[in-house]
């Protein structure tokens, strides 16, 4: 077999895909699993990015912005789901597009005992709140699943979770981008 | 009796109705839960009203993400005090992004009034054992926050000001209005979620 031409970080990839669905808004609370993503989008002249104080402002902010005509991504970890699940009812009650992008930790050999139970949590409590889960394991599936759950949320109006495994991010390096 | 020194003159519906008078579709309203809600519709009811009846803790958020997606436009967050206490953190959001469309007022009446008027923490300290709080100075958290020109307007002599700085002041503009503690008829608009979102962007962007 030939040599395939080497992907793009997948990271990169995710940058794509918001720029295809003409993302206007992203949110994150700073992360090392989706560090590379938020300095791309706050380096982007058509992305407004906003570090948030905790996850939750994100939903209400989504809101906003779709009322005002403008597509929006929040960016957290698992860590984060736990702060947001009241205001995860608002894409329900007001039926706007929302998706949001998770990168796993207290999934698959993470060290720290403390990021077990929200980790373990996260689909649960997501699917509990009427969110769509899409989940992804390996670089080669990233660009085609994120674009997939843009079309689940922007064109059918749903709310939409990525679950960006663990498996796929590595497991935590401390230090290191 | 009330121990604060400064107990409120200023009643909340008369003041909304101010601040919201005139109104056209360069105005973008956002009420938070409760009070806020009924005092924004007790002014007219309008599409390009967004109130809310749950969410505790949103209005700020979304007046920040709809004031990004539409800088043209004036974008009014009222909302409460309890509301307010909840949300700490967006303030200082609000702060990283300083939007010059963006006015939000608190109409701080130092109550939860949808849950029986217990104390916030704006009320003051030693109001006795079940109506004291910490004398918590909202308008001082959200300078503290960055945004600079926050401000108390707490007499009836410093209405007209506060209008023209809510609805035309170079932004952000936060204003902490003491309100009295009244029993007011409600005042409802539309309940569904769904529906006022949809007419709100019908309104503004001509479709749902």
């Amino acid at each position: 077999m030939t040599a395939a031409p080497t992907q793009p970080d997948w990271r990169d990839q995710i940058f794509e895909v918001f720029q295809d669905h003409d993302i206007k808004q992203v949110y994150h609370v700073p992360d090392a699993g989706h560090g590379r993503l938020i300095e791309a989008c706050q380096r982007s002249n058509s992305i407004r990015t906003l570090a948030l104080t905790t996850e939750e402002e994100g939903i209400p902010l989504a809101a906003g912005a779709w009322l005002g005509g403008q597509r929006s991504v929040l960016l957290m970890q698992s860590s984060g789901v736990g702060n947001t699940i009241n205001l995860m009812g608002m894409p329900k009650t007001l039926r706007f597009p929302f998706l949001t992008l998770i990168t796993m930790r207290g999934d698959w050999g993470e060290f720290n005992s403390w990021q077990y139970p929200m980790g373990q949590g996260t689909p649960k409590v997501l699917e509990a709140m009427g969110v769509l889960l899409y989940s992804v394991e390996t670089a080669d599936e990233v660009k085609a699943t994120v674009d997939a759950a843009a079309r689940s949320a922007f064109n059918g109006g749903q709310a939409v979770a990525v679950l960006l495994r663990q498996k796929l991010i590595g497991i935590k390096n401390f230090g290191k981008k | 009796m009330s121990t604060n020194k400064s107990a409120a003159t200023l009643q909340r519906r008369p003041l909304v109705k101010q601040l919201l008078e005139g109104a056209d579709d360069n105005l973008l309203v956002i009420a938070g839960l409760g009070s806020s809600n009924w005092d924004i519709t007790a002014a007219g009811d309008r599409p390009l009203n967004m109130p809310l009846w749950g969410s505790m803790g949103a209005p700020v958020g979304m007046g920040l993400g709809l004031a990004m997606a539409q800088p043209t436009k004036r974008v009014l967050v009222i909302t409460g005090d309890g509301d307010m206490l909840m949300s700490l953190g967006s303030l200082a959001t609000v702060a990283t992004q300083m939007p010059e469309n963006l006015a939000i007022v608190v109409l701080d009446n130092e109550k939860f009034g949808e849950t029986g008027n217990q104390a916030t923490h704006t009320s003051p300290r030693n109001n006795g054992p079940t109506d004291s709080g910490a004398g918590t100075d909202l308008a001082m958290i959200a300078r503290g926050c960055g945004i600079p020109d926050a401000t108390t307007v707490r007499d009836s002599s410093e209405v007209a000001d506060l209008v023209k700085d809510v609805r035309s002041k170079k932004g952000p503009v936060f204003r902490l209005v003491k309100v009295m503690v009244e029993k007011l008829e409600f005042v409802m608009p539309p309940q569904d979620g769904a529906h006022l979102k949809d007419r709100f962007r019908q309104a503004l962007l001509g479709h749902p």
